[in-house]
């Protein structure tokens, strides 16, 4: 039983990892950079719902929503202001970009908040855990909800980019930018709305980690931000269904490695596969290859 | 014919020449920046102009110019991107402290200490950039980014289960993942998560400055050496340099191993200015604020990145009375600096600006541009 009560809350932290990882791999797709900012949207989503449910007193449904669209507005801003003045003029200035724009958005809820962690009240605070096996396996709602919606914005999406018009720019956009600018589609906004949805998801994820492990601190979203991009790269960056595979994989190895071998090890052991899988694949797990043009 | 022959060669003759001369114009500012930051900080610190807060940077701010030297061999000779660069340095720091507590009894003389910890502490890093080198050198751009950083993360978390300590008879005991029984609180060199502990501060100001002036050096030698070349090659087209017979893995195997020891013996010389060090402090953070540092010098500038890590350094020291808003102040410098550096539009209307300000414009700028255009037809 213990062996499954693990299964599942790796499964659940994985599927954090995997709702953050889609964001991180969408905008990787479409406009080839690393947002390193990304995870830090994942804190101020927490934030605002925590805000909008301890002192406006909106519930907890209400709340999450304010927040993905405040961190929809949000990521939205930070692509206009601080990443298309860079694009197309190489990874490395846009990464540092991404850098500072993280610093800013940590600094910036410092400075909001203070250093003091916040106690985050679960979205599921109502709803009993259910016991199963005679009450050896428990699953939490927080871990039910979190796998449900995983899957949910999961086949969302995949239907999204294959069938509406929205999603086939985007795929267009991320396969060949300029080709895709001649046949009429407007390459920034589409590049905008793949923004819109990563950061709104980003808070999908911020409220859902916060349900599950309530301390809210100003670097919050660092960590499970560095964990997902390394999920999605484990994947395959670009590629939706690699981000959810890895991040559930990743999530699932985590907690068995605190579980079984060490917790001090346990983000040694996650980075570790990791380098083991891109040696073998070295586009991840379902990655397109790239063949070079000289 | 004869005639396109000799200007091409006469032009690639002057080429070369140029490129000598502006070695030697970049070794001179960065061994004249050296020099003058060292006699400036000891007037002003023998003078009492510089106050202590600002004196105890001192050995920080030389092992942060070291580190931005050492990563710009990574990411501006060899055009790779590397996230883990505090890694190395933590290995260097945690072998440093070891290898000075186990010679503290029988070597009694300070510098000497040094020198050893500082030479153990390349190798190590060096060991470790090697073992990390090889997987990774396969990969490409965001690919060898993210794998970098997990080295440098993982590093990092197994300096947290590490456990070193002296026993009675001062023989070095090392544990794994649990804590050594048996031992007094003093003889306890590294104790996981706590890290080093009682190191003696052996770490000076002129050491410091010797050692960035080692970094320096090294580093300005490959750059202008024939390896650097192929290093610089590979980085501005592999195919290329691969399809005129370029080593790609072996150069850049080079690079990064030399950085890595680089880095080691900075974090080295790190290690030894604290008397106590938690390996908290080689996170990810760390390894972005040299990655700055390199980025906002210039990427492949080396007095650049020298100025940049010296002026960031200092920088939150002499901003504290803005403490709130210090880390805010620094984060938009750095969004508006790379919007400013790498935007073309902008880039080109504060050159406009600049040329028409700048007391030093060169008027012969036109012609030499004209002549390179001719040596390109004719080659």
């Amino acid at each position: 039983m213990n062996f499954l009560t693990n299964l599942i809350s790796g499964l659940s932290l994985g599927s954090v990892y995997a709702i953050i990882a889609l964001g991180y791999t969408m905008v990787y797709g479409i406009s080839k950079m690393l947002n390193f900012a990304h995870g830090d949207i994942i804190m101020i989503g927490g934030y605002m719902s925590f805000i909008m449910s301890m002192y406006v007193g909106m519930n907890g449904w209400l709340a999450l929503l304010v927040a993905i669209v405040i961190c929809t507005i949000l990521g939205i801003t930070i692509e206009r202001l601080a990443y298309r003045p860079l694009r197309g003029t190489g990874s490395l200035a846009v990464l540092i970009t991404a850098i500072g724009v993280s610093y800013f958005l940590q600094n910036i809820a410092l400075l909001i908040w203070g250093a003091n962690p916040k106690m985050f009240t679960s979205l599921f605070k109502g709803m009993s855990p259910i016991h199963a096996a005679g009450g050896k396996l428990t699953i939490t709602p927080e871990s039910i909800f979190t796998i449900l919606a995983n899957i949910v914005i999961m086949l969302c999406l995949t239907l999204f980019v294959s069938k509406t018009k929205a999603g086939k720019a985007m795929r267009a956009v991320s396969e060949d930018n300029g080709a895709a600018q001649l046949m009429g589609i407007n390459v920034n906004q589409s590049i905008s709305l793949t923004f819109a949805i990563g950061s709104g998801l980003a808070a999908v994820a911020g409220v859902l980690m916060c349900s599950a492990y309530p301390v809210l601190i100003p670097t919050t979203g660092a960590m499970p931000g560095i964990k997902a991009f390394t999920a999605a790269v484990f994947g395959g960056i670009g590629s939706i269904p690699g981000a959810m595979i890895g991040g559930l994989i990743l999530g699932i190895i985590e907690i068995f490695s605190r579980a079984y071998i060490s917790t001090e090890l346990a983000d040694a052991i996650v980075f570790g596969c990791l380098i083991l899988v891109l040696l073998v694949r070295p586009t991840g797990l379902l990655g397109k290859k790239v063949h070079e043009k000289v | 014919m004869a005639e396109r022959i000799l200007k091409s060669v006469s032009v690639r003759a002057l080429k070369g020449a140029k490129r000598g001369g502006q070695y030697r114009k970049e070794a001179m500012i960065a061994y004249g920046i050296l020099i003058a930051g060292y006699i400036l900080l000891q007037l002003g610190a023998a003078t009492g102009i510089i106050g202590r807060n600002l004196q105890g940077q001192f050995v920080p701010i030389c092992v942060y110019m070291a580190l931005a030297i050492s990563l710009n061999l990574v990411v501006g000779i060899s055009g790779e991107l590397s996230l883990g660069h505090a890694g190395f340095m933590a290995a260097g720091a945690f072998t440093g402290v070891v290898v000075t507590r186990v010679l503290e009894k029988s070597l009694s003389f300070a510098p000497a200490r040094l020198i050893i910890a500082l030479i153990a502490a390349a190798l190590v890093a060096a060991l470790a950039g090697f073992i990390i080198g090889i997987p990774i050198l396969g990969l490409r751009g965001d690919y060898l980014a993210i794998v970098t950083l997990a080295f440098g993360e993982i590093i990092r978390n197994f300096m947290n289960v590490i456990y070193f300590g002296l026993n009675e008879k001062g023989h070095l005991v090392f544990s794994f993942n649990h804590a050594i029984d048996g031992i007094e609180d003093a003889n306890r060199v590294i104790t996981g998560p706590i890290g080093a502990t009682g190191t003696t501060q052996i770490a000076t100001f002129t050491g410091a400055m010797l050692l960035t002036a080692f970094t320096l050096f090294v580093v300005l030698n490959i750059k202008n050496s024939k390896q650097g070349r192929a290093i610089m090659a590979i980085r501005d087209n592999r195919i290329a340099g691969e399809s005129i017979g370029l080593d790609v893995k072996k150069y850049k195997l080079m690079a990064f191993v030399v950085s890595a020891a680089l880095a080691g013996m900075a974090g080295c010389m790190f290690g030894q200015n604290y008397s106590t060090l938690a390996p908290v402090k080689f996170n990810f953070n760390t390894s972005v604020l040299i990655l700055v540092f390199v980025v906002l010098g210039g990427i492949g500038n080396i007095w650049g990145s020298m100025i940049a890590a010296a002026l960031l350094t200092i920088l939150p020291e002499a901003l504290r009375q803005f403490s709130d808003y210090r880390m805010l102040t620094y984060a938009v410098v750095l969004i508006v600096v790379m919007i400013c550096t790498y935007n073309p539009a902008i880039k080109a209307r504060i050159g406009a600006v600049w040329s028409k300000i700048n007391p030093f414009r060169k008027r012969s700028k036109d012609n030499s541009g004209s002549s390179g255009k001719k040596g390109k037809e004719a080659a």
